[in-house]
């Protein structure tokens, strides 16, 4: 049988369930994702660092953990909830199971709880931090979740980004810088299969380190966290802006925003889930997009030159943004997918085109200063 | 002027609107279309958009007045929808939703020219791309452009070319002849020797002698993804659907899990990608169905062989309409993939469309589901015992359940109830003893594999042999080990709850543990054991939602508090079967709304994915459940015991009454005693002995000698039955004592002997049936129906003609007194169905007996509530509710005829069932009906015949083979035919009769003899456009000859009449009948005649 295992919400509201992955206890900010499946790549997702992650799907673990479902290095969550783990994985990549994947790396883990339910506490009340402990009592959670730092008060970047720079690929043709706020795999893959020659960049890089190896474009990553504590990044790519074409992607749109004068707020309980509808406001078109956030852009503030291009279908929140005097495109979801629809990777191709004529100006325009 | 071919949603809205239904249930094309059908009724409504539906099946909602704006049941076909296209002129035609009979007869009509001619635009998905999709040639070449991988075949025409392919393909290998229907000639070969037989059978088959030879793909996974598109190119994927049953079993057959639960999300997303691009590339605006195959292993396929790496998939097929599965997708979801396909056709973009379940968010969204739907098909083999029970590429389910939890076992388990055969759970071991249990697909496979993991057979060894995917044998095995620990260990809280949460049943759980379900049942509620009952909202909770749609779980949480106010809950009828078909539905439907309407809130409790009544705005508020003692009881419990009404959901809700009442839960309309008097032969005996009705003469007899001496008494022909079966299974008529000895042999060796047979003398007469409604003081009867056939073919088999053609006076009138008699004797309150046989009496006047009476709904009320016009289901409920038929501004006796002739028409699905003998008899076999309704009895027959494709050709032969007893009979019939210059065929004693009468006629030879053509030949040849055949007796021999004869006959896909009374009927439709009838809006026939005009 299985040992007993709680998740405590700071609001004091209990669920008891079993234990598995690690034995232990771990505190974060509550948050449930609806994509039913891909429960591997949220694990390795760094913009999930410092949460507790719940899977509103009930089944989880059904084809097992493999390498390349790996989004990054480490398992980022801080805990995991499910209905139910399966311990009888059946797919042809399958390694093992969810249990020990999160055993081995020292993550908690737990099960038999009435996930709807509590995606439906954290609908009404907002995400909260909580804990999920097989070592304590409610009280002893209660009381360790009170000393636990609050997610918000933490720089979650600092914590997932690269710390050094380093090449992903050497053979493309297209130089790209990817700023490394937490970065998923499939960024880089990516741009690699688009023949784009990509290195990371740690999250305090300076402007001069990123401009000195000349890249023909450079990617804001996503990553955890309140963008409004990234000073730092604000005022690097205030710097880059308009000096090289920027992608933005989550977290890295967020910070764009901020750079043009618009403020980040949090929502309530976040976009999470391989399903989010997102209209371009030129086009008429929609897409199905794969979101993770906490927080998003608010349009109000944002400068000259800067549009919303695109907006949540449910919400109105802003999905996107397009300088294009100087090069700019974001979106507030997830082009790479991984989990979820790759109905946006045209982003990339987007993107990359916009790289490649700004090349080509720059390649005109010295030739015709030297001419 | 517009060209019909070209559609663009972005056009100006239409402003009239034809919609096709898809005709009468059969195999392959059940209730699902009658929802879809109703839903897009409902969107056009919405989009301030006319509705013109044709349908030929009177037993659905679509066709109701207050759903369309006009109504036409009437044949579906190029002659009759011209004739009402001239008449209403649409201005556009939506072809999407009628199934592929809906989706044929448009593109026959756009190739007919009918639409050019009458400026008809098609809307939603364009006929180029509908043509691009069913087309296989034209498929294949598209998804080649696209570089979307398909299955490798070859098309050859010759033995020897076969011979080169099969050897490049490698065994085993699947055989597709061309241009036949429905996987005719086809099959699957596992050697070369059986593909030798396939393909020569199979280019024999082929009109065109051309067969493809393809890559088998047995084994592979089977999933399909439900799509949307829009005309403006946004589509979205509603959700996918994994086959429990690999590839080899068609989707229709197989267990189906939504979610998919073995794919990863690079699987999905591969595949979810391919069907977006896909639908993007053929311009698809609507909803559509892609299946594909996907190879579970790298040992399967090889896809990085040769250093090239292709896809692990295959597109199997794409279904440019809603379909079965669309709707099991939108049940599954909450996504009501119909009513925005329809929206989409009329303009709309996804963005545009709200999503009613959320009331915030629009369709253009991909549902997120937080549970598990299993769906189990319902077979037709408890029927047809004798049937061929193997599941292949061809589908056989009539119906199918649908079940909804957190865990996949609970899914499963529940849809096992669902499914109402006799009570069955997972624990059942009735399956026969055979080695190919679980290799080969069949309908018991299920159990199979349960007994084999109990025996303890490891999950790979299973998933080896039957190519089912080890997860889903691993939550098998779950479950055996879950029975295990009930036998073996002390049932206390947590294991209780344990196996509730795998969906265990109480009876089940009893079973294991040496209690009765009841017991089970005090225990969990005393240990606090309830379920509760969560929402299907479409997005995982993460929205406050609206639907009132739920299933239950063992969790913490509730979300369906008891509904506020007056209120009561009509039990469904679910899963569709023989015997019990939408007609059900559509009543419960009925009651629903009439509730709605009293002021009540309306609880709707169904098992049945493909239906109105599980629409989540049918009802105020839908439960998803098994539709037996503990789920309605559960369900009851959760709100608060409010009363239930068993009238309308067939003998599934009826078999209901009884332990609810026991339970002291209350039961609105006739009450369970009443039922119970009806249903109990000696206790129904005693009551028409009592008020003084005749019945005919018989009685329960034990073994060969009180059967022999009880039929002497009554006089032969008989008619038997075992003493507790419905549905007239193994019911059979009987001429002579050898005949009765070996049926009571053949009951005693059945494992019958013990329990009474039932015998009664046979009355050939006519059969006549009313449905009435009674309050307890007045009886009304909207309508009489008389059959065609003469009494011994099932009430469900046999055509009915509203009003009576051939009842006198007097018998009508004793035929509305012995109705209103009964209905009081039984003081029922809302519905009965009573059927009568009125025999030609001597001398005195004929007499009127009393067959059976059921104080429910019957199959009838969809078509007499449409003939008559009378709400039928509406004025029962207010009985129910405590208005009596006078406070309604009704009265008692019968209502006053209709100016107009309706006949009702079965309709079999024979074709799919291989090895059932297809005659008429008094245990039924049709899986739907359609109505023909006109002036004139001899134009609503053809009419009828039309719409069931009975229809004989206006010129052409037939074959007649017909037994001693009709010969005579059958004299003027072959008058009528020589006169219409048919040519004759006949077996040897049937072509002496002709001849004796001074007709030409050509004998044909037995099977047996080596002369031909012999009887079968002629069929199979094409040289016979009809046959007649009417069975003699129960003689081995001849029951034979005429099986293959009639099977032929099904396979040739051409008429056969096998009662003498539908082949007199047939013929006089032919000669009279298709000249005269006209094509009219339904509520226009009932209107009186406008003062005739002279011809
Ligand atoms: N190449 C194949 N190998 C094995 N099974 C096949 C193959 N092609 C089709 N099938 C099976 O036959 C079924 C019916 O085929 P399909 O083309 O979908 O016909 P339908 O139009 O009747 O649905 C499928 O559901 C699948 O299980
Ligand atoms: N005594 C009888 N004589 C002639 N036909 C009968 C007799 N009893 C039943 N039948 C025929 O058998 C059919 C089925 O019998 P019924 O009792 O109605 O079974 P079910 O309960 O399945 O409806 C009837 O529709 C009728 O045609
Ligand atoms: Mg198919
Ligand atoms: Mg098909």
């Amino acid at each position: 049988m299985a040992e007993g295992a709680r998740l405590v919400l700071a609001d004091g509201t209990v669920f008891e369930g079993e234990a598995f992955g690690a034995a232990g206890r771990a505190s974060g900010e509550v948050v449930f994702i609806t994509s039913m499946t891909g429960y591997q790549e949220a694990l390795t997702d760094p913009s999930f660092a410092g949460q507790i992650l719940i899977m509103t799907y009930p089944l989880i673990g059904n084809y097992g953990v493999n390498p390349a479902d790996c989004e990054s290095s480490r398992i980022q969550v801080s805990a995991f909830v499910v209905r139910e783990e399966c311990r009888e994985p059946s797919h042809w990549l399958s390694e093992g199971t969810v249990h020990d994947y999160l055993a081995v790396n020292n993550i908690v883990g737990i099960s038999g709880i009435d996930t709807r339910a509590l995606t439906r506490r954290l609908r009404s009340a907002g995400v909260m931090m909580g804990i999920v402990t097989s070592v304590d009592t409610p009280e002893e959670a209660l009381a360790h979740l009170r000393l636990a730092p609050q997610y918000g008060s933490i720089d979650h970047v600092a914590a997932v980004s690269t710390r050094d720079s380093a090449a992903w690929n050497r053979d493309g043709s297209i130089p790209i810088a990817l700023l490394d706020l937490g970065v998923k795999f499939n960024i880089p893959r990516l741009l690699e299969q688009r023949g784009c020659a990509v290195t990371l960049y740690p999250h305090d890089s300076m402007a001069e380190e990123i401009l000195a190896t000349n890249p023909a474009g450079l990617v804001v990553s996503p990553g955890p966290g309140d963008p409004a504590m990234l000073d730092h990044q604000t005022s690097l790519l205030a710097e880059l802006a308009g000096r090289l074409p920027i992608l933005g992607i989550c977290l890295g749109h967020q910070v764009i925003g901020r750079v043009f004068g618009g403020d980040t707020y949090k929502l309530k309980f976040g976009h999470r889930g391989a399903n989010h509808p997102v209209r371009d406001v030129d086009s008429g078109r929609v897409y199905i997009t794969s979101q993770n956030h906490g927080y998003a852009l608010d349009g109000e503030g944002l400068g000259e030159g800067i549009e919303v291009k695109l907006v949540h279908l449910n919400d109105g929140t802003v999905e996107g943004l397009k300088h294009e005097s100087r090069g700019i495109l974001t979106i507030q979801y997830h082009s790479e997918a991984s989990p979820g629809p790759r109905d946006s990777e045209y982003i990339f191709d987007e993107y990359l085109d916009m790289v490649r004529e700004r090349a080509g100006d720059t390649r005109r325009e010295l030739a015709r200063r030297i001419a | 002027m517009g060209s019909s071919t070209l559609s663009s949603s972005r056009r100006a809205k239409p402003a009239r609107v034809l919609i096709l239904g898809s005709g009468p249930i059969v195999i392959g094309q059940a209730a699902e279309f009658d929802y879809a059908g109703t839903q897009a009724c409902k969107a056009m409504r919405e989009e301030g958009i006319e509705s013109i539906l044709v349908n030929s099946n009177p037993a659905t909602i679509m066709t109701d007045e207050d759903v369309a704006d006009r109504v036409y049941i009437e044949p579906l076909n190029v002659a009759v929808v011209s004739r009402i296209i001239e008449r209403e002129r649409p201005d556009a035609l939506l072809p999407t939703l009628g199934g592929q009979t809906g989706l044929n007869l448009a593109v026959a009509l756009a190739d007919a020219g009918v639409l050019d001619e009458y400026d008809v635009r098609l809307i939603g998905t364009p006929l180029e791309a509908i043509r691009r999709a069913e087309d296989r040639q034209l498929f294949s070449d598209m998804l080649g452009k696209i570089g979307e991988p398909e299955t490798e075949s070859e098309a050859v025409s010759s033995w020897g070319q076969a011979r080169t392919a099969g050897a490049r393909l490698g065994l085993p290998l699947v055989i597709r002849p061309a241009y036949t229907l429905g996987g005719t000639g086809g099959g699957i070969a596992h050697d070369w020797q059986q593909f030798e037989q396939i393909v020569k059978a199979g280019l024999a088959a082929s009109p065109i002698t051309q067969v493809l030879v393809e890559r088998s793909l047995l084994g592979w996974k089977e999933i399909e993804y439900e799509v949307v598109r829009d005309g403006a190119g946004n589509a979205i994927t509603v959700c996918n659907m994994e086959n429990f049953d690999p590839m080899g079993v068609h989707t229709g057959d197989s267990i189906v899990v939504a979610p998919s639960q073995t794919l990863s999300d690079k699987d999905y997303q591969m595949l979810r990608s391919s069907a977006l691009k896909i639908i993007g590339e053929l311009g698809i605006e609507g909803g559509c169905n892609v299946q594909f195959a996907l190879a579970p292993h790298p040992t399967v396929l090889d896809w990085r062989r040769n250093g090239v790496e292709r896809p692990p998939y295959t597109v199997i097929e794409v279904n440019p309409r809603v379909s079965r599965s669309s709707a099991l997708a939108s049940k599954a979801t909450g996504y009501p993939i119909a009513r925005v396909a329809a929206k989409i056709a009329a303009g709309r973009t996804l963005d545009e469309i709200p999503n009613k379940v959320t009331g915030r968010t629009t369709a253009a969204f991909e549902p997120a589901l937080d549970y598990v739907v299993v769906k189990i098909p319902r077979w037709p083999f408890d029927k047809f015992a004798f049937g061929d029970r193997s599941l292949g590429t061809q589908m056989k389910a009539t119906g199918e359940v649908m079940a909804i939890d957190r865990t996949f076992e609970a899914a499963l388990q529940k849809a096992v109830r669902s499914l109402e055969i006799s009570g069955r759970s997972l624990l059942w071991d009735g399956a026969d003893e055979t080695a190919e249990g679980y290799t080969q697909a069949n309908d018991q496979r299920l159990w199979y594999l349960m007994r084999a993991l109990r025996d303890g057979t490891t999950v790979d060894a299973l998933a080896a042999e039957s190519g089912i995917d080890p997860w889903f044998l691993y939550r098998l095995r779950n479950i055996v080990a879950m029975e295990a620990r009930l036998r073996d260990e002390g049932l206390d809280r947590g294991l209780l709850r344990d196996a509730k949460r795998l969906g265990f049943g109480d009876a089940q759980i009893g079973a294991l543990t040496g209690l009765s379900g009841e017991e089970v049942r005090e225990m969990r509620l005393e240990l606090g054991l309830r379920p509760v009952y969560k929402m299907v909202d479409t997005c995982a909770g993460e929205f406050e939602a609206v639907t009132p749609y739920f299933y239950s779980t063992y969790e913490t949480e509730n979300e369906a508090l008891p509904q506020a106010g007056l209120k009561a809950l009509v039990i469904g009828s679910g899963p569709i079967r023989i015997g019990q078909g939408i007609e059900f539905d559509y009543a419960s439907v009925h009651a629903a709304w009439a509730l709605q309407k009293a002021g009540y809130s309306a609880l709707m409790a169904n098992s049945n994915p493909e239906t109105v009544s599980t629409d989540f705005d049918t009802s105020d508020r839908l439960y998803f459940e098994p539709l037996d003692e503990e789920g309605v009881r559960d369900i009851l419990e959760n709100e608060g015991l409010p009363p239930s009404i068993v009238q309308f959901g067939g003998q599934t809700a009826v078999n209901l009454a009884g332990p609810l009442s026991a339970r002291s839960l209350p039961i609105i309309g006739s009450s369970a005693e009443a039922i119970d008097l009806t249903e109990d032969r000696a206790r129904f005996e005693e009551l028409m002995r009592r008020i003084g009705l005749p019945q005919p003469p018989g009685s329960a007899v034990l073994g060969v000698e009180d059967a022999l001496r009880t039929a002497q008494r009554i006089g032969f022909p008989v008619l038997l039955r075992p003493s507790y079966v419905l549905g007239g299974q193994s019911m059979e008529i009987v001429q002579n004592e050898t005949d009765l000895a070996r049926y009571m042999e053949r009951a005693g060796a059945a494992g019958l002997g013990s329990r009474p047979i039932l015998i009664d003398k046979y009355l050939e007469g006519r059969e006549v049936e009313v449905d009435a409604i009674c309050d307890g003081e007045d009886v009304f009867i909207p309508g009489i129906m008389e059959h065609i056939e003469r009494a011994g073919v099932h009430s469900g088999d046999s055509m009915a003609v509203y009003p009576p053609i051939h009842l006198t006076n007097s018998e009508r009138d004793r035929v509305v007194d012995y109705t209103r008699r009964i209905g009081l004797a039984l003081d029922a309150r809302g519905l009965i169905n009573i059927q009568f046989v009125v025999m030609p009496g001597d001398g005195s006047g004929s007499l009127v007996y009393v067959l059976e009476a059921n104080p429910r709904a019957s199959r009838t009320v969809p078509f007499l509530s449409k003939v008559t016009g009378v709400p039928i289901v509406e004025l029962a409920v207010n009985i129910m509710l405590g208005k009596t038929l006078r406070e309604q501004g009704w009265e008692g006796g019968l209502w006053p005829e209709r100016d107009l002739v309706a006949i009702k028409a079965p309709v079999f699905s024979m074709a799919k069932l291989v090895g059932v003998d297809t005659h008429l008899g008094p245990e039924m076999k049709s899986t739907g009906e359609v109505m023909g309704v006109d002036r004139t009895f001899q134009a609503a027959l053809a009419k009828a015949l039309m719409a069931a494709g009975l229809m004989l050709p206006a010129q052409g032969s037939i074959l007649l083979s017909v037994a001693d007893h009709n010969k005579m009979e059958a004299v003027p019939i072959v008058r009528r035919l020589a006169g219409a210059g048919y040519r004759l065929y006949a077996t040897e004693g049937t072509a002496a009769l002709i001849r004796a009468d001074g007709i030409a006629v050509e004998t044909v030879h037995k099977i047996q003899s080596d002369e031909h053509p012999n009887v079968v030949e002629v069929i199979t040849e094409g040289l016979v456009d009809g046959v007649i055949n009417t069975p003699e007796g129960r003689l081995v021999a001849t029951l034979r000859d005429g099986f293959q004869i009639r099977r032929a006959a099904t396979e040739a896909r051409i008429p056969c009449f096998t009662s003498i009374d539908t082949a007199a009927a047939a013929v006089e439709a032919l000669v009279h009948g298709v000249a005269t009838y006209t094509v009219a809006p339904l509520p226009e026939y009932r209107e009186p005649r406008a003062a005739s005009v002279p011809a």
